[in-house]
């Protein structure tokens, strides 16, 4: 066996020019596809990371059918003893509820229709970054303080300023008007246009008396910073809230779509501009298998007639294009990953990329991810498709006959 | 001269086929990249055109003009006048194909069940027609009459999520000229459908008079909307509109939605990185390619250099080999993208990834476009590059030292 790799080592340096940029073709495409694959992985991870870390958590347990209408009445009952059900249960201390609603919202000057979210102040700091984006004022004190949080568009376009008390005008659960004045404690920018400027939070206990919600809310927001965690969690809390009827768990993609969305769509996109590149590749190198063999049909002749049987030959040029692809693979993915650490390190950024990163709510440097999937993925791809290439000619030594080839030159 | 050029050439052209297979094995490489050089800019081009036209569509045009402060604060107080000798004057440009003029103010619309913010527009159904998609998007009732229609129409969501429907009243709230709220009852006569859930939960449209009743303003507007003839004198004429009318603001549709012109410029630079990316996957199988055929053919060139061609000429022949060999492969792949492109029709369907689509501004059928500089582009790169990967064999060609080459078997 030994001698064997030995003897399809040294059959592939024997032209070693060609050798040498057959295994810089393959070294190319590899590590093109390790760096392009570990950048738009470490894209997807931020763009999940920041779409349930601003705001709408990893899971969230709804009354059935609130996803799709949002409407007051589907509520849940006594939301707040059920969240703390939760946490207990669970073990997980980032659990909080809330309740939504809808209101004219009227300072000195101006009148704005938005949303108003009624939170649990300390378990909110745990769910979402958005008490962490204060940038005036404070956050919430607590659950029945009478006061709000508004977004920094809003307050612009509402031209109010900290401390200034604003009218709330809406209808309650039951249909009753909704009123109340509060004031501003706190201006927050999270960098979402449409949190910034349609999104006004109250404490959840004076939210459920403004709007007559009776103990009720809408949503208990659950947020785990590890995604991977996210079927294990919601078997979890598909378990616990099964005495309950009509409750829903629902993941972050079933709260965003459109997140996932863009993701599939941008790595269906990505794959067919790889495999295409790949195929390219392995038709640029084909060639070199091809003579590989067609040169040596002398050589194969004497080996057929000292007792090599075809398949062993065709071993041996299998063997020999298997070890050429892993060379030009192991040098590719070994530049591919340090180009990946070096962006891992510092970070990496290009132009306009800060505009899309605040449509998308995520920061403008993109870390790559350097996993198992990320580097081994577009290798093992092109290994596929050059040991694919390598069978054509290894299967022509069945059609050699010994005395035939001794005498071709 | 003519005499060896068309030796050179027939000779060239029958040396490509000496090897059929080796040949026909690079030359589908060729093709293959050229292929999907083409076809994935027309790709490309294709989704910049339908962002490009979806948001001059959706409400922005070419150019509008606002009073100074209404981009920053979108409301009402920020208005201008119609009766604008100045204003006027500017607008009967040559280059202006059409404009439409717009009130378009924060309003609250309420249902008997539900209620919600969103943004009033008020237009003159003649002038909108043909610069918005409002009117092709009517799905159910009808378009409005005139300025002075007294229905609304609304979008398919809106009206779901409002539970109403096409003949049912609402209630519209907003704040007239002097910040007082206002609030009139108004028949839905028209129920619109697009692809983006923005525009079908965002946007209520009513005649323009009728909108300036309910503000109590007269021959104010919010916006005026301008379509060109040719997108190519944009800056030319925004320059010139902005010029004469000093007091307003003037802005192109690259300057209104940032974003889009984000992602068009990200595609436009991504063009050549791909065209490159794919040359260098094929420019090794060419070199090598390109170099067996030289070495195979030692004794040949060492036979004519001692017959007395110079080694210029033999370079030159190795050079028109792999000159030819290029022409053909791209003659091939462009012919073999535009029939895909042909092939694909209207374009592709992703409504599959609809909500993912809406975040990066993108309906759901994404056409192919080939243009000229695109072709242009992934052509040259092809030659050019080409020809001088091949300035490499070809001169190792030239270098082979008659005696020994003669000699060698």
């Amino acid at each position: 066996m030994a001698s064997t790799w030995r003897f399809a080592w040294r059959n592939i340096w024997r032209q070693p020019r060609r050798t040498i940029l057959s295994i810089l073709a393959i070294a190319f495409g590899a590590g093109l596809l390790v760096f392009s694959i570990g950048i738009q992985l470490g894209q997807y991870d931020l763009m999940i990371q920041s779409s349930i870390r601003i705001y709408h958590g990893l899971l969230q347990v709804q009354k059935e059918g609130y996803l799709d209408e949002p409407k007051m009445r589907t509520s849940i009952a006594d939301i707040s003893s059920l969240a703390s059900d939760l946490r207990k249960l669970s073990g997980l201390d980032a659990i909080s509820a809330r309740a939504n609603g809808f209101a004219l919202v009227s300072s000195d000057k101006r009148t704005y229709g938005t949303m108003i979210v009624g939170v649990q102040p300390e378990f909110e700091k745990k769910i979402s970054s958005l008490p962490g984006v204060i940038k005036e004022g404070r956050y919430l004190s607590s659950d029945s303080a009478d006061e709000i949080i508004i977004g920094r568009s809003l307050a612009r376009n509402m031209q109010i300023k900290l401390g200034d008390e604003v009218t709330i005008l809406g209808s309650g659960r039951d249909g009753s008007v909704a009123a109340t004045i509060v004031p501003v404690v706190g201006i927050y920018e999270s960098g979402s246009r449409d949190l910034d400027r349609n999104l006004i939070q109250m404490p959840l206990i004076s939210f459920q008396q403004v709007f007559e919600m009776n103990g009720h809310g809408h949503s208990i927001v659950i947020y785990d910073e590890d995604v991977k965690q996210l079927d294990a969690l919601r078997l979890q809390f598909q378990d616990l809230t099964a005495d309950y009827k009509d409750l829903v768990t629902l993941s972050w993609d079933e709260i965003q779509p459109g997140v996932r969305q863009m993701i599939e769509l941008d790595y269906a996109s990505g794959w067919l501009m790889y495999i295409v590149l790949v195929a390219i590749i392995t038709f640029s190198i084909l060639n070199t298998f091809l003579m590989s063999v067609l040169e040596r049909t002398r050589e194969f002749g004497i080996m057929l007639a000292l007792g090599y049987t075809p398949f062993n030959i065709g071993r041996l040029v299998m063997l020999e294009a298997f070890i050429l692809t892993l060379v030009g693979l192991a040098v590719g993915t070994l530049i591919g990953v340090a180009i990946n650490y070096y962006f891992y390190v510092y970070g990496l950024t290009f132009s306009g990329m800060e505009e899309i990163a605040k449509m998308y709510n995520m920061p403008a440097t993109i870390t790559p991810q350097i996993s198992f999937e990320s580097v081994f993925l577009g290798p093992a791809m092109i290994l596929l498709f050059t040991l694919l290439a390598a069978l054509y000619p290894a299967t022509r030594i069945r059609k050699l006959q010994p005395v035939e080839a001794m005498h071709s030159i | 001269m003519s005499h060896i050029t068309s030796l050179l050439m027939s000779l060239a052209w029958r040396n490509l086929w000496r090897n059929k297979r080796r040949t026909l094995v690079i030359l589908f490489a060729i093709v293959l990249g050229v292929w999907a050089m083409i076809f994935t800019a027309a790709f490309m081009r294709g989704m910049s055109s339908q962002i490009l036209s979806d948001t001059i569509n959706n409400l922005t045009g070419h150019i509008q003009i606002h009073s100074k402060q209404y981009l920053d604060d979108p409301v009402i107080d920020h208005r201008f006048s119609l009766i604008d000798d100045q204003l006027f004057e500017s607008l009967n440009n040559v280059l202006i194909k059409q404009t439409s003029s717009r009130v378009r103010v924060p309003a609250v619309i309420v249902s008997e069940r539900e209620s919600t913010g969103l943004v009033m527009v008020g237009i003159n159904p003649d002038n909108e027609n043909g610069m918005s998609f409002l009117q092709s998007s009517i799905v159910e009732g009808r378009y409005l009459k005139d300025e002075n229609d007294s229905g609304i129409i609304i979008g398919r969501k809106l009206a779901e999520r409002l539970e109403t429907r096409l003949g049912k009243r609402v209630v519209i709230m907003s704040q007239d000229k002097d910040n007082k709220i206002v609030d009139r009852g108004f028949r839905i006569v028209g129920i619109f459908d697009t692809q983006m859930e923005a525009l079908e939960t965002g946007y209520i449209f009513m005649g323009l008079q009728t909108s300036e009743d309910l503000l109590n303003i007269k021959n104010e507007v919010s916006e005026v909307s301008i379509l060109l003839h040719d997108m190519n004198q944009l800056d030319e004429l925004v320059a010139d509109l902005q010029q004469q009318n000093p007091h307003l603001d003037v802005q192109g549709w690259a300057q209104l939605e940032p974003m889009s012109r984000v992602i068009i410029e990200l595609y436009d630079s991504f063009h050549l990185v791909w065209h490159l990316i794919v040359f260098l996957a094929m420019g090794f199988g060419i070199v090598n390619t390109l170099l067996m055929s030289v070495f195979e053919r030692t004794r040949e060139f060492g036979l004519f250099q001692s017959l007395g061609l110079k080694p210029g000429f033999i370079m030159g022949q190795v050079w028109v080999e792999s000159t030819l060999l290029l022409m053909l492969g791209l003659f091939l792949g462009n012919i073999i993208a535009w029939w895909s492109v042909l092939a694909t029709g209207e374009g592709i369907d992703v409504s599959a990834f609809a909500q993912g689509m809406e975040m990066a501004n993108l309906s759901n059928i994404i056409p192919f476009v080939i243009i000229t500089k695109d072709l242009v582009l992934a052509n040259s790169v092809v030659i050019i590059l080409g020809m001088l990967t091949s300035i490499y064999p070809a001169w190792r060609a030239s270098r082979l030292v008659p005696a020994d080459a003669i000699t060698r078997v």
